[in-house]
């Protein structure tokens, strides 16, 4: 890709991003997962922690332990940029890391799925078609974000992608699966949300004891099966 | 050793000063939302700085000390009294065993922090003591206290007498319910209108009653961006404010999410947070825009007179 479209700004005083793009794509998605890795692999003085987005990294840090440890330059932002600059420069394709493919069961019966007759009527389809569109694909974890372990995947068939609702539900179950727009996600607790809700999972998506606390990890991909 | 929790107080929590590394799975940090205070206090008390504290609102609870203890108070002043006598903050105090803790009124700040010498004894989540609410883990069970709740207090092995040591003045943060808060551009600044960039430093904003520990709205004349942007979801940060559809703004505060859509103005500096975070409903805020390295600046000059505070602590415990 293009290294003069990057854009890296500081996220407050403590924080950079590295802005690759403003779009949603899975080969600029993958550059921002591997440089976060590739960060947290290589660590520095006064790291405290890299986040991928869709098409971003954003390194956390203790800038009076980067400017201790690099005095030379002016700011600890400065020191940061060129360590992801020079980590940028090493980033090729081989990079990307192999990504597990997740099986997800999907309850799609009536209780579950709240919003499946409001997409079918939207959209000029049947219930059966828009549950046959939504788990012929599989779908990118983009990123991770919300609420622990809700995921960002995509992208969703254009024949089904539908809006999010006009006003946010109060309260919906944990393991709800939804659409906004060609966004996918699961809500991994029970959550206020304004997706648009097609089905439910039983599948726990966060277990904080575990410590791997999530289900999913950004550039996971996952197949939802239709319960019988 | 034990603190009992006779009434809970309005939004009682255990936080330290937060949980990194699982931003990237949703995991926000949490955490004090004035770490200074919770700092200078663990310090003055001789514990680790990250040593897990109570935060307070108002109306605060009423707890009472099952054992001797020393604590100290820090952040808002809720005028303490332990056994019906004003104790006041930054300073260590003895409690007896049966002494009771009260707070009777709102004298400046909204989030005041207790902390006890040795620490409490807490489980951590993910290597922190700090409360996430939305998933109802760490902290003290996940949740705020409630009536009845008892916490235990780390066994000291050293005297439960108080120390008259104090923290330098200059180290204590400011309050007022009308600070000039430093920030620097965010990603989005300079597409605000040139109107709007002006307007983001020149009038007062006042905190709208649907503020809490994730985040302050803010009130005020609106602001625009010169031209839509197409916005995707990236990282965010304690302290980012960040420009709504309607024009207003808010603060994402320590419980903020992880990541958001928003177009990003402006951050708050980390040195100044506490002073955002001290603010209640109909306070107001204005906000100073500062470039280059200043604001690193800022934070190197406060952790480097912490470190003088850190070490006449240390001094003064070994010297006994």
């Amino acid at each position: 890709m293009d290294d003069e479209t990057i854009r890296i700004f500081p996220l407050g005083d403590s924080a950079l991003t590295v802005e690759f793009s403003n779009t949603i794509s899975e080969p600029i998605n993958k550059k921002a997962i591997a440089l976060a890795n590739r960060i947290e692999e290589k660590s520095f003085p006064g790291f405290i922690e890299s986040v991928p987005a869709y098409a971003s990294t954003t390194i956390f840090y203790d800038l009076v332990r980067v400017r201790k440890h690099f005095p030379d330059l002016p700011t600890a932002f400065n020191a940061v940029k060129d360590i992801a600059e020079n980590v940028l420069k090493t980033l090729d394709d081989s990079d990307e890391s192999v990504s597990r493919t997740v099986e997800i069961l999907v309850h799609f019966d009536a209780t579950s799925a709240l919003d499946l007759a409001h997409v079918s009527e939207a959209r000029g389809l049947t219930p059966a078609q828009v549950i046959e569109i939504f788990t012929s694909r599989t779908y990118r974890v983009f990123m991770l974000g919300f609420l622990p372990g809700f995921t960002y995947m995509g992208e969703v068939d254009d024949r089904i992608a539908t809006p999010r609702k006009e006003s946010p539900r109060t309260m919906l179950p944990k393991g709800s699966v939804g659409v906004a727009g060609k966004q996918t996600g699961i809500y991994s607790l029970e959550s206020p949300g304004g997706w648009q809700i097609l089905g439910r999972t039983d599948v726990e998506m966060f277990t904080p004891a575990a410590d791997q606390p999530t289900l999913l990890q950004p550039g996971d991909e996952v197949r939802f099966i239709a319960a019988s | 050793m034990s603190i009992l929790v006779q009434k809970p107080g309005i939004l009682t929590t255990v936080q330290d000063l937060g949980r990194f590394g699982y931003r990237r799975f949703g995991i926000n940090p949490n955490g004090a939302m004035d770490h200074i205070a919770m700092r200078l206090i663990n310090i003055l008390l001789g514990n680790d700085e990250n040593e897990a504290v109570l935060e307070m609102h108002f109306p605060a609870p009423q707890l009472v000390f099952e054992s001797d203890a020393v604590f100290s108070l820090g952040g808002a002043d809720f005028e303490a009294e332990l056994d019906g006598e004003q104790v006041g903050n930054w300073r260590q105090i003895a409690a007896k065993k049966g002494d009771v803790l009260k707070f009777a009124g709102k004298i400046a700040g909204n989030r005041s922090y207790l902390a006890v010498k040795g620490g409490f004894k807490i489980n951590p989540w993910l290597g922190s003591a700090s409360t996430n609410a939305v998933a109802n883990i760490g902290g003290f069970d996940g949740r705020k206290f409630e009536s009845g709740d008892r916490i235990e207090i780390n066994e000291q092995l050293i005297s439960t007498k108080a120390d008259p040591r104090q923290i330098s003045a200059s180290l204590i943060p400011v309050y007022s319910k009308f600070p000039t808060v430093r920030i620097i551009a965010g990603g989005e600044f300079a597409d605000l209108t040139g109107e709007s960039q002006d307007a983001l430093v020149k009038q007062n904003f006042t905190i709208s009653n649907a503020s809490n520990r994730m985040g302050f709205r803010l009130l005020g004349y609106p602001l625009a961006l010169a031209d839509p942007l197409e916005m995707i979801s990236a990282a965010t940060n304690y302290g980012t404010i960040q420009l709504l559809p309607d024009g207003q703004l808010i603060v994402l505060m320590a419980d903020g999410q992880t990541a958001g859509g928003y177009p990003r103005v402006a951050h708050v500096v980390s040195r100044d947070l506490p002073l955002l975070a001290q603010l209640g409903a109909n306070d107001k805020v204005a906000f100073h825009l500062i470039t280059g390295h200043e604001p690193e600046d800022l934070a190197v000059e406060f952790e480097r007179e912490l470190s003088f505070f850190r070490i006449g602590c240390r001094l003064q415990a070994n010297l006994k």
